[in-house]
Formats: structure tokens, sequence, C-alpha cells
């Protein structure tokens, strides 16, 4: 694996490489690089199967991470390529060619954090919402909670008690003064 | 296993000779032609799995093109565990998945506590083992079921979905709960197991094996059951990595992929197991397979009963849970549940609440990209027995 | 004069079927639901107790706690005993199961197979997400509480309720359905303009008849 991932830094620029576990590898690539990196990795590395393709906002950075956890059956190794792209321009290369299964996860991302992916198929088409007209619910600048109580409509009687004073109060008067879970036989 | 040549099957591509009118791989066709009808199969349908719906398009009884449509059962689970804490974040894990929660429980656990650093003891892990091969059990008895009564065979299912209920017996006696059991929670698992719980299970695995024999005979070597699935929804063995098939469907069309050999988890390194695959690739043989691996599950229930230590501490210690923070990183745990990989992709940065959590199931390619190549030119009343075939559940795909 | 009036009380009565295209709108119909008043009382007592007997659920699995209807169906539970049965079709049965959480893609389903249901009809949810949203209170997509949107006859409650609390549920609608009481149906006639509107309110691209006959 070390041999393959130098041999990948020979080609391309690799930002940040981290080693989770001995079957767990992520590497970070740059944007423009990917569809290179990924054909690569699948032909020449045997890197074929894809476990999935997702998003993760960074609000703070105004950015957005994909990334592509690959997995080779023949190394027994998964690998997850991540890139970053900008949070207001969400727009990234489809790579609905290189796996014919990864436009739905396109779809999906299109639909739940709005990046737009040009000549995915079907990818304007509603996956899970339908009659959405708010913002991408899955941005983390959208409020579900807030969402929920102006939409919906509240049985009233429901009440939020804060765990550590209710804990305090009601239950374990004990295990909140010295926390420690319970000993086993 | 009986051998079967595949030769006797037509070729995945289906035959288009029919339908000239093919563009981009894909057939156009006209409804207002007269030619072709367009027909939805689901979500209020009892031929689908679960709350999805098929939207189909056909000439006579044949399916000309099919769309797989998700959503309806999208309660936002990734969002939800955005805004809560990690231990809050524990009894909605086990929901996103009704079959088999097990699952979701083991690997939720497994990336908090990879994350946080926390070993857990020896017997956990045993416990967790034999958690999820009952899980296993219980999802595949369910899978039979479906798969006899979506070729018109209900009683089978009446045998299967009440011996299931004896297993959830078990794990109600071992969790406190039938159907979702919020077990394994981080740092371990909830209790030790109850005295006399060994004798329980081994009753109920005779009776399962009795049962399972006559499965055999009255389903699956019928002359209905042949008749119908073979042949039916072929994949070949260079479809399963371009399309990221996992699970039993792989190791029906002869790719051993299994998580459980293939990057030991728990204590799957210490049982004796053996591969279960067949070369054919169409839904019988991946009936065979599942049926294999159900008998395989109740063998490694035996082992894991056997060699588990009898004694020894069940949770590890963990901080205080209303103030637990993780440090950043990220990870992906994955476990095999009885469609396939499962996985659960969590980030963390720190604070208290998980940055993004995501679970990938097996059924999200199964269902989708791969039902949808697999039923054209089948006929309409296959489309369930196809869909079962595949073991899709539709909670995993929309979460 | 008189009869002016009588053409614009009828339109107030007929529905609108903004949702449908005007080819559409001479496919369905345009009538509302009438509330059908009890009739003699022994009569009307007899009917009830037949109603009573005879329990054709819908199957139609709309969330989780589907997975419980399953063991209901086998020999150990056994709901037959009971004279319930499952039906595939909304227009040969009489009792609406929600299966819990209903998502926003559900309930327009769930809408349209209970319009499409024959009265008398009764409707049992399932689980604590149908009473006040369970724990997917703050989720953008399901609903809190489906009381809003179609009339309910019984809660059971429990995430997830066990077989025999469904069939305690099955039991208390029967004693409700023999003392006269569960009148859903009228109560959705009567206040029909209220839960089109907590419907359409929530359900945006709404492209179907007002009422699905």
């Amino acid at each position: 694996m070390e041999d393959f991932l130098n041999r990948l830094k020979q080609k391309v620029e690799i930002r940040e490489q981290i080693k989770q576990r001995d079957d767990l590898y992520f590497i970070t690539i740059k944007k423009e690089q990917t569809e290179l990196v990924l054909r690569y990795i699948k032909d020449n590395e045997k890197f074929k199967h894809l476990s999935f393709m997702q998003a993760v906002d960074y609000l703070d950075d105004s950015k957005f991470m994909l990334i592509y956890m690959l997995y080779s059956f023949s190394r027994k190794v998964s690998l997850g390529v991540s890139v970053f792209i900008d949070r207001k321009e969400a727009i990234m290369t489809s790579m609905h060619n290189i796996w014919p299964h990864l436009w739905q996860y396109q779809r999906e991302i299109k639909e739940m954090y709005g990046i737009d992916f040009p000549s995915s198929p079907r990818v304007n088409e509603d996956f899970i919402l339908e009659s959405w007209d708010n913002m991408p619910p899955m941005r983390r600048d959208f409020d579900t909670l807030k969402y929920s109580e102006e939409t919906y409509y509240q049985r009233p009687g429901r009440k939020t008690n804060d765990p550590k004073e209710y804990m305090r109060k009601k239950l374990y008067n004990d295990f909140v003064k010295t926390p420690k879970l319970r000993d086993d036989k | 296993m009986k051998e079967i040549s595949k030769s006797k099957y037509k070729n995945y591509v289906a035959d288009r000779s029919k339908y000239p009118l093919l563009k981009d791989g894909k057939p156009e066709f006209d409804l207002n032609s007269h030619m072709f009808t367009k027909i939805w199969q689901g979500p209020q349908h009892p031929g689908v799995t679960g709350n999805m719906s098929l939207e189909l398009v056909i000439n006579g009884d044949e399916v000309i093109d099919c769309k797989t449509h998700v959503g309806y059962l999208h309660r936002a689970f990734e969002k939800l565990m955005e805004r809560r804490k990690f231990m809050q974040c524990f009894p909605i894990v086990c929901r996103i998945c009704v079959p088999e929660p097990d699952t979701n429980e083991y690997c939720f656990s497994a990336g908090i506590e990879e994350l946080a650093g926390i070993d857990i003891p020896e017997k956990a892990k045993w416990i967790r083992t034999l958690n999820l091969e009952m899980s296993r059990v219980a999802s595949f008895l369910m899978w039979i079921g479906g798969q006899a009564g979506s070729l018109g065979m209900g009683i089978i299912g009446q045998w299967t979905v009440t011996m299931r209920d004896f297993w959830l017996d078990l794990f109600e006696e071992m969790s406190g709960g039938r159907i979702y059991h919020m077990y394994m929670i981080p740092g371990g698992v909830r209790k030790d197991l109850p005295e006399g719980f060994e004798l329980r299970v081994k009753k109920v695995i005779k009776q399962t094996r009795e049962l399972l024999v006559d499965i055999e005979k009255s389903f699956l070597n019928n002359a209905i059951t042949k008749s119908r699935l073979q042949g039916l929804g072929f994949i070949p063995p260079e479809m399963v990595e371009e399309y990221g098939i996992v699970g039993p469907t792989a190791r029906a069309s002869g790719k051993p992929f299994d998580v459980r050999q293939n990057n030991p988890y728990l204590v799957y390194d210490q049982l004796v197991m053996k591969m279960i695959t067949s070369d054919v690739g169409d839904a019988y043989a991946r009936t065979l397979v599942r049926f294999a691996e159900t008998i395989l599950s109740i063998d490694l229930i035996e082992q894991i009963m056997h060699k588990m230590p009898k004694t020894g501490k069940i949770q590890a210690k963990i901080p205080n849970v209303l103030n637990w923070k993780i440090p950043a990183g990220q990870t992906y745990i994955k476990a095999e549940s009885t469609r396939g990989e499962h996985g659960f992709y969590i980030i963390t940065d720190g604070s208290k609440y998980p940055r993004r959590i995501f679970v990938r199931g097996a059924s999200y390619t199964h269902a989708i990209s791969v039902l949808e190549k697999l039923a054209v030119n089948i006929s309409i009343s296959d489309t369930a027995a196809l869909m079962v075939s595949l073991h899709t559940c539709p909670p995993e795909i929309e979460r | 004069m008189e009869k002016k009036d009588i053409n614009e009380v009828e339109k107030q009565m007929n529905l609108a079927n903004d949702g449908l295209s005007d080819k559409e709108k001479t496919l369905f119909s345009d009538a509302r639901p009438q509330v059908v008043p009890p009739v003699h009382k022994i009569f009307e007592n007899f009917r009830n107790w037949a109603r009573a007997q005879s329990l054709w659920m819908l199957a139609f699995g709309t969330g989780c706690g589907a997975i419980e209807l399953r063991p209901l169906m086998t020999s150990r539970y056994d709901m037959s005993r009971y004279g319930i049965a499952p039906r595939p079709s909304p227009r040969q049965s009489s009792v609406f199961i929600i299966g819990g959480y209903a998502s926003l893609k559900t309930i327009k389903r769930i809408v349209r197979s209970y319009e499409q249901m024959q009265g008398p009809k009764f409707v049992i949810a399932l689980g604590s997400c149908t009473i006040n949203g369970g724990m997917y209170y703050d989720s953008y997509y399901t609903i809190n509480r489906i009381d809003h949107y179609i009339p309910v006859d019984i809660y059971v409650t429990g995430c997830m309720p066990r077989p025999e609390s469904l069939l305690a549920g099955f039991n208390k609608l029967k004693e409700r359905i023999r003392a006269g009481r569960a009148d859903g149906m009228n109560k959705y006639a009567e206040n029909f303009d209220w839960y089109k509107k907590n419907q359409k309110r929530i359900i945006k691209d709404w492209n179907m008849p007002d009422y699905n006959w």
C-alpha cells in the first residue's frame, strides 16, 4: 500500500495522507486531478469497487468536501479520496463514466447539498425529496428544528429538559456528582 | 449445490431485437403509440419490498423500462445526528434498518470507539458477534418468506416468520427489545447474557434446523421455484465490481466478497467459516447462497456459544456521556449485513456533536442501478421475485 | 334569481380540483364527501356489530411499524381469529394502519389511499411518531401529528408497538365500533376544508383530485 501511495505521489499532488487503520487510508487531492486519479487507481491499481461517494459541508471554511470511498478486493484495503470544492460555486465534474452506479450518488448530493454535476444522467430529477421548495436540507445552515416547527403542527405537551439538570433533580444524584460507569461483577 | 451451465441463460445485456428504438443504450418509447403502458408498482402494492415504488413501462407483459423511486421512508437521520450528542445519536441509529438493526448499532459504536480510542473488553466482542449473527439469522428467515411469497407460496412465509419470532424472543431476553435492541452501546454491550441463555438458544437452533430441512424440501426443490427463478436476473461476474454489488448477491456470481472474511472485525478471525459462493449468478443461485448463509450463521452461533469466555467485563470505561468530546478525525467502519457491505462513515471535529455521519447500505446500488438494469426484458410478474432476490431494503437507501 | 343562488351554492359545494389539468378535470368526480348519519338505532347496532367482526386492513407498510404486522399474520399471534385479514387494495379494506412516521412523500399516498377506501373506514396509528413526532420531532421531512391530516380512531403507542399491543388496539377499535363512536369518516367529511387546508399546506405539488373517489 505504501508503494502504491509513493507511486501515486510521483504522478499527482497529494495534499494530505492519513493512515487510519491497516485497511483504511485517506488521501486528499486537487480538484482538477480528480478524474485522472480516480481513473488511474481504478484501472491500474485495482481499486475497482466504489463503496460510496458523499459530501461533507464545512461551513466555517466555506468549502464542501467530496469523498470517494474505494475498495480493492485484491489488496483488501479501503481508500478514501477526498476533494475540496468551493462552497460558493458548488460545481464538480461528473464521474459517472467511471462507475456506472455513481450517477445516483451525484443525484442525491445535488438534491441534499445543491452541488451541481453537469451532464450527469438524471441529475435534476427528484431522488428523495418531493415538492421541496427550501434550500438543500443537508447544508449546515439549514435549521431542521425551525423548519419542522414552522411547517408541521406540534402537539402541545412535549417538554425539553436539560439532561444534566434533569438527572440531578430526578434520577441519579450520585451519578452526576461522581460520574462513573457501573462496575461489572 | 447443483452445477448449471451458464450458457443456458440469456446474456445480461437485454435482447433488443424486437425493439430497435435504442438511443444511448436506453430504449426510446412513445407512450402515445399505444404499444407501451406505464404502470406504477408500489408504494401501495404487496409486491414491493417495503415502501418504495417502481415505474415500469411495459409492452404486453414484458418490462421495457424500469425506474426506481425511493424517499418514502426518508427521516433525515444524517441531519438529525448532526444536532445530537454522541450518546443521543445511539438510540436513533438502529432505526435506520428495520429488519436488521444490529449492524447499524455495531458500525456506529465501533466508529465512535475507534475515534475516541476506546478498547472494548474481550467478552463484549464475543457478545456483539453473537448478536450480529443472530440478527442475520432473523433477517434471513424473513427474507426466505419474502422470496417464497413473491412466487405465491405464502405458507413458507408463515413458517419462517413464526420461527423468526422465536429468535426475536431471544433478542428480547438479551436486550429487552423485540425489534430495536439498542444493545451494542459505545464501550461494550449494555448487559451480560442472562442465565441459561445458551440452553434456550440451542433449543431455538434445533427448531430452526428442522424448519430449514422442511424448507429445502418444499421450497428449494420445488418445480415452480426452479422454473421461475432459474435464469431470472442474471448477474455476470464482470458486472459485480463495476456496479458495486456486494454480499450474497456478489457471492452468487462467483466473487468471494465477504467483509467478515476479507477484513475480519470483532472475533470473526477466531471462527471457522467457509466462503459460500456459486458461479451461476441468477436469482436461484442467490436463493441457494442465502439459504446456505442461514445455515452458516447458525453454525457460527454454535461456535460462538462454545468458544465464548464465560466471565469477564462487558463494558469499557467511557467518559461522562453528557459532555463527551471526541477528537477530530474520520473513519469508515463496515460490517457484513445480510445484504452485503454496510458501513458508517463518521467525521468528528472535536466538539460534542458529530460533524457528519453517512450510512452506506448495500441496497443503495442493488435497488437502483442494478435493479433498473436487470428488470428490463423480464415478465412483469417476475419483478417482485427479482426485487426480493436482490434483498432490497428501502430504509437504508434514503435513511 | 332563485336559480342563480342554487348554482352558486352548488359551486361552493363542488370541489375545485385545481391541481388537475383541464383534460383530467373531466375524468374525476368533483363531489364532496358527505356525512353518513346513523340509521334507526337497532339497525345501526346490528350493522356496527357486523362491521366490528370483519376488519380488513390495507396492506400498505407506510413506515417501520409494518414489520410487526408480519408476525401478527402468522400462527403465533394469528389475527385471523379476530376477523382481521390483510387486503392488497384500498377498495376492499376498512382499516388503514399508519405504520409509524409519515414522511412528506408518503403522506400524499396516505391521503390518496385513505380517500379511496370505501366507508365505513377506520384508522389505527402505530407508534409514538404518529402522535407527536416521537424521536423525529425535529426532522424536516416527517410530519409530527397525523391527526391534522387524516382522522385517527385509535393510537397504539410504543416504538415499536408489540404485536400484543396491536391486538389490544384492534380490540379497542372493535369496542368503539360497536359503541358507534368510531366515526372518523364523518369527522373527515364535516371538517373537510380544514383537513384539505392542512394537507395542501405541506404537499406543495398537489396534482391529484381534491377527493379521490
